[in-house]
């Protein structure tokens, strides 16, 4: 999933006090499962802000929405009743969705109330771990499932670098050595042989490299 | 003035500790400050961090969860879950300007009923200490605004 | 020969070969180069440059390669892939050996994490493995990485690190094996503490040839107190320092530890002159250079050879 956290409380506040409504809207997809821009916490934010700006004496009107997903504009289509009513809108959905509002409601100022962080997969309850770059060349196949791109801090292709030290990244010993785990996983697979296959030079084209990216289907597209 | 200050306090007792605890204070004649209103939940792990939001929202000087004894919780970890969300809303009060303090995990076993009365005096007189919620204030003063 | 390198004429010549490096300065002052690089003269047979080494800005490389040059000694120009992607790394490998530099060495670098730009983009859009598969698809197609032709490709003698020491330990000769695939000439190895250890490591690396395929140069540090070798032991990934060489440096007085330590690095070029596949000596004397003379001195290593 796509997974975020939330901006600072000061941040959103900086960004939303010269207005008088704001239309508050959350996602229903990843950042509601990782906790951070579902109902829940539309509800919280706004709560938040509320009691904010009345301790300023001034009453925000905030309206809570949450999208089924806010990076559709199917979807998003469904703010057009409310946007009358706002005077800028607030995003809890990752960057995506932020562009999907701010693309359909031009004439609207739409600010983000969260980072978008990464591709990441949930380790345990409340733990989230980068998992993917979306290089847009997928090597898992022949790294043991382990991804070097996403997951070594300098991205080597033939690692393991000098600073792999009992397993951890030489950066972060927190952090797992990505190719001390592809060696693991290749020698459970009895794959050994395989790390001294030199990857080669990685053609960046199908990354973000290679300019922004767009997928057509052609049968699915009208 | 503060002298005339009356903490409004608002307390979610889990049904199977807190809330009994307060019940037995009661029929012992243990006395506790009527400035905290109870509400009494199933566990505390029901309580939400928006509920917590929710009441300073409304005009609480100050909130606490009350809950099982650590291992005791009648949903194994309902009381810890508590604890978090608990701690989440100190971060996100503190985060809008207003003291982290005006909320507490409290835990206590449901024959605690001294206990009940005392954490209910010691947190009034702690919240009496802090003085108003701003929100408290802000309310009444657009309330007048809005009169006016 | 593949090259006109000095280091490569040394090593195929048989003789025991002696490296060193110098740090470039964190500022524009030539002559910090200029006086780092005079006390390795005659001591050594090239100067490693270092490329923004542990991740801090310093004058580049190749800047100071080319000073090196012009004092008419031999530098070895080291190239990480942390700061440029292949464009830029290509272009100074032409720009370099234009000015005179035909030896580098391939490394991934220090990630910025450790440095004074933190914040700074990581590029690597290349490891050192496929660095070495650039320069020497450079130097024996005549092709840049991207696959044109190149217009009087530069010849440079390629080198490498290893790390013996890091984990997973089993790899460490398969990497060295990898690399020489990739087509390395030399490799410089991380500083050698645990004597053991490397001769296992080096073991392995003869059992499977490697040791004809590339010229190893065994890495030395000399330590100047014990407080550098506790740290070292604690706080430098990748680096093995036994505890007996710590209680060693601990042993001796405060002021006579540098000398210690001295002692420790030439009875360790002693001892690995004697281990099969070792082609020579990397002397990495971090700001002191003064020392090395002496080290290579005692170590029965002087004169170095005439060209």
């Amino acid at each position: 999933m796509i997974t975020a956290v939330r901006k600072s409380i000061e941040e959103i506040i900086a960004c939303v006090s010269p207005y008088d409504r704001i239309l508050l809207v959350g996602c229903n997809e990843c950042v509601s499962v990782c906790s951070v821009g579902g109902r829940k916490e539309v509800a919280l934010l706004s709560s938040a802000l509320h009691m904010h700006f009345l301790k300023q004496g001034k009453t925000m009107d905030i309206r809570e929405m949450t999208l089924e997903r806010q990076c559709d504009p199917e979807y998003v289509e469904e703010l057009v009743n409310y946007m009358d009513g706002a005077d800028a809108v607030l995003s809890m959905a990752c960057g995506c969705g932020v562009q999907t509002i701010a693309a359909r409601y031009r004439e609207k100022p739409v600010f983000p109330a969260v980072n978008t962080t990464f591709m990441g997969a949930s380790e345990r309850q409340g733990v989230w771990s980068e998992r993917c770059q979306g290089c847009g060349d997928c090597v898992l196949g022949i790294t043991g499932g382990i991804c070097p791109i996403a997951r070594c801090s300098k991205r080597l292709m033939n690692g393991p670098c000098g600073g792999s030290t009992k397993g951890k990244c030489e950066i972060d010993a927190n952090i797992d050595c990505a190719w001390q785990l592809i060696w693991d996983r290749l020698k459970a697979l009895g794959l050994e042989k395989r790390i001294e296959d030199i990857m080669e030079a990685k053609d960046w084209r199908t990354s973000r490299d290679g300019g922004p990216r767009t997928i057509t289907r052609e049968d699915l597209a009208s | 003035m503060t002298d005339a200050f009356e903490p409004e306090i608002v307390a979610f007792c889990c049904h199977y500790c807190a809330y009994t605890a307060a019940d037995m204070a009661g029929s012992k004649r243990i006395s506790y400050p009527p400035n905290v209103k109870i509400i009494r939940v199933p566990c505390t792990g029901k309580v939400d961090a928006i509920h917590i939001m929710r009441a300073f929202e409304k005009g609480a000087d100050g909130v606490y969860v009350a809950g099982c004894l650590e291992g005791d919780c009648h949903f194994k970890t309902g009381n810890i879950r508590a604890a978090h969300r608990v701690r989440r809303v100190q971060a996100l009060l503190e985060e809008i300007g207003m003291e982290g303090g005006r909320v507490e995990m409290i835990t206590m076993s449901a024959g605690m009923g001294e206990r009940f009365a005392q954490t209910a005096r010691e947190f009034t007189e702690k919240i009496r200490a802090l003085g108003p919620s701003p929100i408290r204030d802000a309310i009444r003063q657009s309330g007048r605004r809005a009169a006016g | 020969m593949k090259t006109e390198s000095r280091l490569e004429k040394v090593l195929a010549s048989g003789a025991l070969a002696v490296t060193s490096e110098c740090g470039p300065p964190r500022g524009a002052v030539p002559d910090k180069v200029k006086e780092k690089a005079e006390m390795l003269r005659g001591c050594v047979d090239v100067v490693n440059v270092t490329d923004n080494q542990t991740a801090m800005v310093r004058m580049s490389s190749w800047g100071a390669s080319v000073i090196i040059k012009q004092m008419g000694m031999d530098p070895v120009l080291q190239m990480v892939t942390r700061d440029r992607n292949r464009l830029a790394m290509q272009a100074d490998i032409i720009g370099a050996y234009s000015l005179g530099i035909n030896t580098m060495l391939c490394l991934s670098g220090d990630h910025p994490h450790f440095g004074d730009h933190p914040q700074a983009a990581n590029v690597y859009d290349l490891d050192s493995v496929q660095l070495i598969q650039t320069v020497v698809k450079m130097r024996d197609e005549g092709k840049f990485q991207g696959g044109k032709d190149i217009d009087h490709p530069p010849k440079m003698f390629v080198g490498a690190a290893a790390n013996p020491f890091a984990d997973p330990f089993e790899l460490r000769v398969m990497r060295l094996a990898k690399k020489v695939k990739a087509g390395v000439d030399f490799i410089q190895t991380q500083c050698i503490y645990n004597l053991d250890k490397f001769e296992t490591w080096m073991k392995g690396v003869c059992q499977r040839g490697l040791h004809e395929k590339v010229y190893i140069l065994a890495g030395i540090t000399p330590m100047k107190s014990a407080g550098m070798a506790r740290y070292m032991k604690n706080r430098v990934p990748g680096m093995d320092v036994p505890d007996d060489v710590v209680k060693r440096m601990e042993s001796v007085p405060k002021e006579q530890q540098p000398e210690e330590g001295i002692k420790i690095a030439v009875e360790s070029i002693q001892r690995l002159k004697e281990v099969k596949g070792v082609a020579g000596f990397h002397i990495m004397a971090i700001e002191w250079e003064e020392k090395v003379r002496e080290i290579v001195e005692k170590a029965g290593l002087l004169p170095r050879p005439e060209l």
